[in-house]
């Protein structure tokens, strides 16, 4: 059994960078958003890094990344992106900045995925981060796999295991520190994937080298995706104040440390 | 004006969810009537609960098959809840039954959806307040489009209370159930049974990397650190939170803790967990970690880098000390009050 895996996912500003929100002519941005550093979403990262450990489990898979983004921004990503694993890039060329509404996005990812070349529905599984780091709605994979007519879909993933048969299980994250155990009669399916299990690959340069033959043709082929705010009236967008009175303490014996926490974390 | 659907998934032995109680009484602060919709194996359970808050309608689905969270057939009954009860606002509780599905539903109603709402304001017309970028950027927003799907976060209001009005009348809405081509066989712990992740504990306790790092002696100590670790949670019924750095090592090959996976990350690629106070032990205090901190009210951290970023106004007190020490100690206290 091979599955065709489509990946969706984008770039966010890198989590160590400093994020401040301003108005534009296009409704709330960041500042200098053009200049900030990117990295493909750490949720789409998991989501692909998966798709490539189920694609090289089962012959015949192959895994596509469906990104919309800044074709500049994409090309910087995928630079680092492309020595990871294996994959076939599909660039839409629009802003993925948290402030787009998310059923604009889902509608251009839905048609690009109806337009991949060779979709056999039978085996397509549609994965994802569960979430962003920009919008964080976890509500566009899930609207794409509607609009695809998807009837199974699974949210805050850590393992796919695949049967011979083509079914597979599925874990989910719940309450408490758990996973639901699923188990779906075969593709197609919509997985949104937590961190999954698997560490960041190493850098491949043969995978690297591969990889960077499809994806700069797929950046200069990359459609126009024009996506707004949408119906969103932004009332006020603001970083709240974090800034806190830190005490730090020296030369405090730890029993003496250990009689402060405890008081502390005793009181009600 | 606006009218609201609670709409809930019932819990396993028929309940409502305490998560939608909360979501109750962040849609009441919108000040229009409120029907309510659960769906699950059984609802009149749940739809008994719900007498004394002021409820004018329930409506369920229920029976078998839509006793599994199951996005297919929780889908439909959603769906048929929201249609039938004709609201314009759609409150629900985002737990992970309806995390799953509440995207898709807004997509079948032809409406929004906006998740992660903290709060619900009432300005002349619903507003939602939620967060952009992993908790940094926090924004109110409204919507004209209609149905407006609205998921609000657990633990973010305080759970509604019975005010003592009539039971409300419940009325069955009949859905028919699509095939299932999924089936749910349980629920599984991800380690070894020790239970480290309390949503509802008063502390969050973080260890950081550093527990497994070389320790004065120039070597580590992975086995006494999962000994304090363990004994300090027990004691405290504290939730165990984590770095990224060290439940990744998990898939590095380097030795972690049994009771430590991905499940208790907190931060940029974790969770964001919400309890009154945190403890942070062996981590530096970096800003994808301390985004997950963004609920935790009250911070304490104990590293042995007086610079760390705990200490750059990220924490109320940082303790700097050695973690093994400062722990033993505290476990020794705790021991000795019972």
């Amino acid at each position: 059994m091979s599955f065709q895996i489509v990946v969706l996912g984008s770039v966010v500003p890198d989590p160590l960078q400093t994020l401040e929100p301003v108005a534009t002519p296009q409704g709330p941005g960041l500042k200098n958003e053009q200049m900030l550093p990117n990295v493909l979403d750490p949720w789409a990262g998991h989501a692909l890094y998966e798709a490539a450990n189920l694609a090289a489990k089962t012959p015949g898979s192959k895994v596509t990344l469906l990104a919309l983004g800044p074709k500049a921004k994409l090309q910087q990503v995928m630079m680092a992106v492309a020595q990871k694993v294996p994959f076939e890039l599909v660039a839409l060329d629009g802003p993925a900045g948290g402030f787009t509404d998310a059923h604009e996005v889902s509608a251009k990812l839905a048609d690009a995925v109806k337009a991949l070349p060779g979709l056999d529905r039978s085996k397509l599984l549609l994965f994802g981060g569960w979430e962003s780091a920009s919008r964080g709605a976890g509500v566009t994979l899930a609207m794409v796999g509607e609009r695809l007519e998807i009837p199974d879909q699974f949210q805050g993933v850590d393992q796919i295991a695949p049967k011979p048969d083509g079914s597979f299980e599925v874990l989910e994250r719940v309450e408490g520190g758990k996973h639901q155990v699923s188990v779906c009669k075969g593709a197609p399916a919509v997985l949104g994937w937590a961190t999954g299990n698997l560490p960041e690959p190493k850098n491949n340069p043969q995978v690297g080298m591969a990889n960077m033959r499809l994806v700069m043709p797929a950046l200069q082929k990359a459609v126009p995706a024009a996506v707004s705010t949408g119906g969103v009236e932004f009332v006020s967008v603001q970083v709240p104040k974090a800034q806190r009175e830190t005490r730090i303490v020296k030369d405090m014996s730890p029993e003496d440390v250990a009689k402060e926490i405890v008081a502390w974390i005793s009181q009600d | 004006m606006d009218t609201i659907l609670l709409l809930t998934h019932a819990e396993a032995d028929g309940s409502v969810p305490k998560a939608a109680l909360e979501a109750l009484s962040a849609a009441r602060t919108l000040g229009a009537p409120v029907t309510a919709g659960v769906f699950g194996g059984t609802a009149e359970k749940a739809a008994a609960s719900l007498a004394g808050h002021g409820i004018q309608k329930v409506l369920t689905v229920s029976g078998p098959a839509f006793a599994e969270p199951r996005y297919a057939t929780d889908a439909a009954a959603a769906t048929g809840l929201a249609k039938a009860s004709g609201a314009t606002l759609v409150v629900c509780p985002a737990t992970s039954r309806m995390a799953r599905v509440m995207a898709g539903v807004a997509q079948r109603l032809g409406g929004r959806i906006d998740t992660h709402v903290t709060q619900l304001v009432n300005e002349g017309g619903p507003a939602a307040i939620r967060w952009y970028y992993r908790q940094r950027i926090e924004a109110k927003l409204r919507r004209k489009e209609r149905p407006w799907v609205l998921l609000v976060d657990p633990g973010a209001t305080a759970a509604a209370q019975p005010e003592g009005s009539d039971a409300p009348p419940v009325e069955a809405v009949a859905v028919a159930a699509p095939e299932a081509r999924t089936t749910v066989s349980g629920v599984r712990a991800p380690s070894s049974g020790e239970q480290t992740i309390r949503p509802d504990a008063k502390l969050l306790f973080v260890a950081g990397a550093g527990w497994t790092k070389k320790q004065p002696d120039g070597k580590p100590h992975p086995d006494r650190a999962e000994a304090l670790i363990l004994a300090f949670l027990r004691a405290s019924k504290a939730s165990l939170g984590s770095s990224k750095s060290l439940v990744d090592q998990a898939g590095e090959g380097q030795k972690v803790f049994e009771f430590m996976s991905h499940l208790n990350q907190v931060g940029q690629t974790g969770a964001t967990p919400r309890h009154p106070k945190g403890l942070s032990t062996c981590c530096h205090g970096e800003e994808p970690h301390v985004v997950g901190w963004r609920f935790i009210r009250e911070r304490r951290a104990v590293n042995t880098d007086a610079n760390c970023g705990w200490a750059r106004g990220k924490a109320d007190v940082v303790y700097v000390a050695d973690a093994f020490a400062v722990m033993e100690k505290v476990n020794a206290i705790l021991a000795a009050k019972g």
